[in-house]
């Protein structure tokens, strides 16, 4: 607060009730009601429900099912966020470097973050089609039949490829802002201190990026997560059959298609756990002061 | 135009701070009153009490003969200059100084009028139109003068205006601001830790110490008669020589000085002397080993050490002097004594009365 | 006396030495703006080639000509099985989401912020923790009781029903009240000096001087609503309701095609239409939505 707040009363509560009450319809509500429907068994045709105590979680934790998307969500998630980090950290100390045409630059690289995950998918879908897709034929030079949709570790490999393409624009354009704040005096101290350029990369300018770099991983963990559904969804063409999913994907499958709205919400509470675990995480490395400031 | 007085003001922030402890006093219509102190003292605080951005713990503060505790700033009838000016960046020079008018519903003419006034008296009429960003911080500085004087208001606050200038800008807008303030003659309440700036800008100057008020006085009383060590080491630049020394059987002795005072005192004191009151004197008492010489044009002054303890001396220009041992006299009429370990004022005006017959000498 | 004389020779000025390494990085830049490229490329040359062709032979090296055509068909032809169902109506639909989700979350945003950073508020502590938790659950994971509330309040197949839901976190809030934090203290200080109240205040003062974040912001939710795709396509089931994104799970079902040859071509035009505002929008407000996003994280 603002040491000379103002000190009208019903003014502040006024400007308050219209997020208050969206977020209290719209968050605090699912968000009760999916802890509680989690204990819940959803009779299937729609006549009631039987309270059930833990069995949907049991269930979940003896799932052979659960447990396989859960082993790809969490190698689809390292893969997707150390491919998008390196290569925009890669492209971005590149066009930090480049004197000619560095906004340029900037322009090409970025222009990819307004596209829609769904969209990027179904350009994958195009470029991996299995007949005539032109990285299907690349692919085909060097005797991998690629099989979309088919063959589990290819469809893996194209959701993999489409969501690192998607998030690079991202991650590049933290990364140029990030280096671009570093002190004009800092690189120059360390121009006079070591002559090696990678030397200097990775004494001054990556530790001087890790708070950026930092700040990213959660975001891209939390992309793999949960933004690349929609990639997902369009490479499956909405019908995941045997291809590898996501945990969020499952949710939705589980309960918008297969009605199972208490293992639906099992998996969900699961999930809000998660992602609480990790904000938790963030705050902790955060206090733990990667932080220059 | 107004008095404003202070009657057992006290600031207990909520996180428990006391800001400021119970303060008294009353400043006269058409007087400029410099709140002085180190960083953290609390002049803001007192400050911004005045001004109603920040409520008072206990205490009545009137303006006027109004208490106004609760009013709000905008109804207190005063008008304030930010150390950063806090002028509204998107709004241009004429918006800025008229806004204030424009919310107390002046007629459009009149506001014109006002703003063209004030512009002409502050030299900024070419600059009306610019935004903020586009002035000097002199320019800026004049804003933020010209933005206080068009409301007439009965009190104008400064809070340190001046101390993000450099330090030519700062002595010319030092005497424009007083010389404006004499014109218009409203009562003024000036914020500051530059010591220089409250000798040479306050009618009075209060100095503030850790929430409390050490002294009120006119500067030439603040200067020659500190209430305290820390009003003597506070004001003035080189500040008050503070050493220790003895009181016994109605001698005040330090180093070969030895001093005969009607007092019943007994025990070590605290000694002031102002370095200019230290005179070169072969004959003097007091022997000093000089250690460096600091050369200013007009002056020099001399640090070294007395029996131990560091001590300064106002030197005029045409003295001559090298490092090395040196005799020197005081003068005897200037002297202050200072409690020992509070630090409070001892002599109290009567020390020196009865060796009366000795004031003009040196000793 | 001895003579000065003045060089007059111009000076040598050393040739800026080429650089192999220069040489690399542009190498890099330029594959990886390649890369970023090319499903584009892609996209555009089967748009404007007969969708028989691409069949046979997927996409080509040469562009064609039926552009024209393949972009009336996917704007004004409807598909599906309402005739609702046009480009230009899920055109309409995103430009809604788009437009609805950033005015919407950022005037919310901008109340609420206000409220916390500039008020004396005895519940301020616990209304900002009641607030800020919503940043830290995704609308994913609570998709479907967020499906069934929505249901139950009658919002299925609405723009209500479609925008406020989405509205439901405080990332404009958070983003706002790190802003007006930064705005310097003295600022309003003055203007109650000057005698404005809170209305006048925000209105006066704190609205322009947000100006360009408000736009940074703008820019920002606009392309995040105009993308959302799984709250769309669970909450929309009428086909006249249907945004561009929420078309491409559409269009992926046509692809499947049966024995007719797939629209190909319409269905790229789809695509790119999808992509186009938000790609312009970051474009040609780069430098704004470059400041606006990476300042958010502060
Ligand atoms: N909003 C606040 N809450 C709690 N304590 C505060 C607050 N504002 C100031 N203080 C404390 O009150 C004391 C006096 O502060 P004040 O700002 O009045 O000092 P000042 O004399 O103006 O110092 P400076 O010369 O540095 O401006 C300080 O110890 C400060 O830490
Ligand atoms: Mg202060």
């Amino acid at each position: 607060m603002k040491r000379a707040g103002f000190a009208s009363r019903w003014l502040p509560i006024l400007l308050l009730v219209p997020q208050l009450s969206i977020i209290l319809v719209f968050f605090y509500w699912p968000a009760a009601y999916a802890v509680k429907s989690s204990f819940y068994l959803q009779d299937p045709f729609g006549f009631g429900q039987t309270f059930v105590g833990l069995e949907n979680y049991s269930s979940l934790a003896d799932s052979a099912e659960y447990l396989r998307v859960t082993n790809f969500t969490v190698v689809f998630t390292v893969l997707v966020t150390f491919f998008s980090l390196a290569l925009a950290l890669l492209l971005a100390v590149k066009a930090d470097k480049v004197i000619r045409g560095a906004k340029s630059y900037r322009t090409l690289l970025m222009w990819v973050y307004a596209v829609a995950p769904p969209v990027a998918g179904y350009m994958g879908l195009i470029l991996f089609n299995q007949r005539w897709g032109p990285l299907t034929e690349l692919f085909g030079m060097f005797g991998w039949e690629f099989n979309l949709r088919a063959d589990y570790f290819d469809t893996a490999f194209a959701m993999v490829v489409v969501s690192v393409w998607k998030q690079v624009p991202v991650n590049f354009i933290f990364f140029l802002s990030g280096l671009q704040s570093i002190p004009k005096s800092v690189r120059e101290a360390a121009l006079i201190d070591n002559r090696s350029a990678s030397g200097r990369f990775w004494d001054v300018t990556f530790p001087l990026l890790a708070p950026t770099g930092f700040f990213l991983l959660i975001i891209n963990i939390t992309y793999a997560l949960f933004d690349t559904f929609g990639v997902i969804d369009t490479l499956v063409k909405g019908e995941p059959a045997n291809n590898p999913m996501t945990l969020v994907y499952k949710v939705y499958i589980d309960g918008f298609r297969g009605n199972d709205l208490g293992g639906s919400s099992a998996q969900s509470v699961v999930l809000m756990l998660l992602v609480l675990a990790l904000t938790v995480f963030q705050f902790r490395m955060v206090e733990k002061r990667i932080h220059y400031t | 135009m107004a008095q404003v007085t202070l009657d057992s003001v006290r600031k207990i922030y909520p996180n428990g701070v006391e800001a400021v402890t119970p303060a008294s006093f009353q400043i006269k219509d058409g007087e400029f009153v410099v709140l002085v102190g180190p960083s953290g003292c609390g002049k803001s605080t007192l400050l911004r009490m005045i001004a109603g951005l920040e409520d008072i713990t206990e205490g009545a503060l009137s303006i006027g003969d109004n208490v106004v505790n609760t009013l709000d700033p905008a109804d207190r009838d005063i008008a304030m200059v930010f150390q950063n000016y806090a002028l509204y960046p998107h709004m241009t020079v004429r918006k800025n100084i008229a806004y204030g008018l424009k919310n107390r519903k002046t007629p459009k003419d009149v506001i014109a009028q006002k703003v063209d006034e004030a512009a002409k008296m502050l030299n900024l009429t070419e600059y009306l139109d610019r935004k903020p960003a586009q002035l000097s911080g002199g320019q800026r500085q004049r804003v933020a003068m010209g933005r206080a004087i068009v409301r007439d208001p009965a009190l104008f606050l400064f809070d340190e205006p001046l101390s993000n200038l450099d330090a030519k800008l700062r002595n010319q807008m030092r005497i424009e601001i007083k010389a404006l303030q004499r014109r218009l003659g409203v009562t003024s309440i000036y914020v500051t830790h530059d010591q220089v700036e409250a000798m040479t800008m306050a009618d009075r100057i209060i100095v503030l110490n850790g929430g409390r008020i050490e002294q009120i006085g006119t500067p030439s009383d603040i200067y020659h008669n500190p209430a305290s060590t820390f009003v003597a080491s506070f004001m003035g630049a080189p500040p008050m020589n503070l050493v220790a020394a003895e009181m016994q059987d109605g001698i005040l002795s330090f180093a070969g000085l030895e001093l005969p005072l009607a007092s019943s005192m007994r025990g070590p004191v605290t000694l002031g002397l102002r370095p200019e009151d230290l005179i070169i004197d072969s004959h003097g008492p007091l022997a000093m080993e000089v250690e460096l010489i600091e050369e200013l044009g007009a002056h020099r002054l001399l640090h070294g050490q007395v029996n131990g303890q560091r001590l300064t001396v106002h030197l005029a220009k045409e003295e001559q002097v090298a490092l090395g041992p040196l005799h020197l006299s005081c003068r005897v009429q200037n002297l202050c004594l200072f409690h020992p370990e509070t630090g409070a004022r001892m002599d109290g005006g009567f020390a020196f009365n009865l060796a009366q017959d000795r004031m003009e000498e040196r000793v | 006396m001895a003579d000065i004389s003045l060089s007059t020779a111009t000076p040598v000025i050393p040739r800026r030495r080429f650089l192999w390494s220069t040489l690399v990085d542009h190498a890099v830049l330029i594959t990886g703006a390649l890369i970023m490229f090319f499903p584009l490329l892609v996209m555009l040359q089967t748009a404007s080639t007969p969708d028989i062709e691409t069949m046979k032979y997927g996409p080509g090296l040469y562009f064609g000509d039926q552009l024209d055509d393949n972009f009336r068909k996917a704007m004004f032809e409807a598909s599906g099985f309402s005739g609702a169902n046009t480009g230009l109506s899920m055109f309409k639909n995103s430009l809604i989401l788009g437009l609805g989700f950033a005015i919407g979350k950022i005037v919310i945003g901008m109340m609420a912020a206000y409220a916390i950073v500039y008020f004396r508020l005895r519940f301020a502590t616990f209304a900002f923790w009641l607030i800020f938790t919503t940043l830290l659950l995704p609308l994913e994971v609570r998709i479907l009781p967020s499906y069934e509330i929505t249901q139950k309040l009658g919002l299925l197949n609405t723009y209500t029903g479609l925008i406020v839901p989405l509205i439901a976190s405080a990332t404009a809030t958070f983003f706002f009240r790190q802003f007006f934090r930064s705005v310097p203290e003295e600022l309003v200080e003055a203007a109650r000096i000057d005698g404005a109240g809170p209305v006048k205040f925000f209105i006066d003062i704190l609205v322009p001087l947000s100006q360009t974040m408000i736009a940074a912001m703008f820019i920002i939710m606009f392309v995040y609503g105009w993308n959302q795709y799984l709250w769309p396509t669970m909450i929309t089931t009428d086909e006249g309701m249907y945004t561009l994104v929420r078309g491409i799970k559409r269009i992926v079902q046509v692809l499947q095609g049966g024995n007719e040859i797939p629209e190909y071509g319409r269905a790229n035009v789809l695509a790119i239409i999808a992509v186009l505002p938000p790609v312009a929008i970051v474009i040609f407000f780069q430098s704004w939505f470059v400041k606006g996003l990476t300042e958010s994280d502060k």
